[in-house]
């Protein structure tokens, strides 16, 4: 393969490979946020809140794979 | 020869005072800050009149939408600490929308690189430049600092980072500093990762088909990036909340 092939599929598998784990941990905290406001309406917007700190925190992971990936790419 | 669209992370220079590289992003921020300080002093100039314009209400609506907000997070340190999350969430909100504007990106003008002339975006959304988003991320992280150091004492505050009273206290404290300084490049990097990212997706899209489609994304960006202004003043306020509590 020439270097510029391999440098594609590394892009392409970095990032790819990078969001399944957040992927998996945004899902779950959703899940379960959605879980929380049915048992618990009223407490809607505190949980709401919460989700949505707990899946920036698990999104980061993704933005560092993405980073490697725009460093492959660009750089 | 690569047909694709042109993306590239580094902004490019329009022209240059001196040592001084007045980059395409750097415009686009000047214009940015000449909208929010013209309404910053149209909201101070109408605030004492007896009847004011529709336009003040707006505003007004939206700041104490704001206020209301991160009372809830930070409980009666907002009287002090609304002026910096307040501007942070609004600033941050005005560039990521200012991105989206028609003429944003497309609009293009002959620049001088090296020798000869090539072809660049005028204006360019400004959070897609790391540059920005890193001086915003510090300007969060000092002021974490600050009011870790003015709301718990040089001496408590320290103490939560170099504590020699047992070995494992030792090393948490130094995992503590650690993830302190990891905060600063996943602010930058959450902010420029986001809106980059949607910018190339919005290109790419627009690429392969032309008309149309890229409306929803549009839509999705809007979103994007409303919510990581909102993630980045909360999460300010977050830090600056725990950096104001005490060990235990």
């Amino acid at each position: 393969m020439s270097p510029e092939a391999v440098k594609l599929l590394a892009t392409a598998l970095a990032i790819g490979l990078g969001v399944i784990g957040p992927g998996i941990g945004i899902g779950i905290i959703g899940g379960k946020a959605v879980e929380a406001m049915g048992r618990n309406p009223e407490a809607e917007s505190t949980i709401r809140n919460t989700m949505i700190l707990g899946i920036v925190f698990a999104e980061s992971l993704a933005i560092f794979a993405l980073v490697i990936a725009f460093i492959l790419r660009f750089i | 020869m690569n047909k694709g669209p042109h993306i590239s992370i580094r902004p490019e220079t329009l022209f240059s005072i001196g040592n001084f590289h007045v980059t395409n992003t750097y415009f686009t921020s000047l214009i940015v800050i000449a909208c929010f300080v013209a309404i910053a002093i149209f909201y101070r100039s109408q605030i004492g009149k007896e009847k004011k314009p529709l336009f003040f209400y707006l505003i007004h609506f939206i700041f104490s939408g704001i206020y209301n907000f991160f009372q809830t997070v930070v409980g009666e340190k907002i009287t002090y600490l609304f002026t910096l999350l307040g501007s942070l969430f609004l600033y941050i909100l005005l560039l990521n929308w200012f991105g989206l504007l028609p003429g944003v990106g497309s609009v293009l003008v002959r620049v001088k690189e090296g020798h000869e002339y090539v072809l660049a975006p005028l204006l360019r959304g400004n959070t897609t430049d790391l540059n920005t988003t890193l001086a915003l991320a510090l300007v969060a992280f000092t002021a974490t600092q600050y009011y870790g150091f003015k709301l718990l004492g040089p001496k408590e505050y320290l103490g939560k980072f170099f504590n020699f009273s047992s070995p494992i206290a030792i090393f948490t404290g130094l995992l503590e500093l650690v993830s302190e300084f990891s905060r600063i490049i996943s602010f930058a990097f959450r902010l420029f990762g986001n809106i980059f990212a949607g910018e190339v997706i919005l290109v790419i899209i627009a690429f392969l088909v032309p008309i149309l489609v890229s409306f929803p994304f549009f839509l999705l960006e809007i979103f994007v990036g409303f919510i990581q202004a909102f993630v980045f003043a909360m999460l300010t306020a977050v830090f600056i909340n725990l950096a104001a509590t005490k060990a235990h």
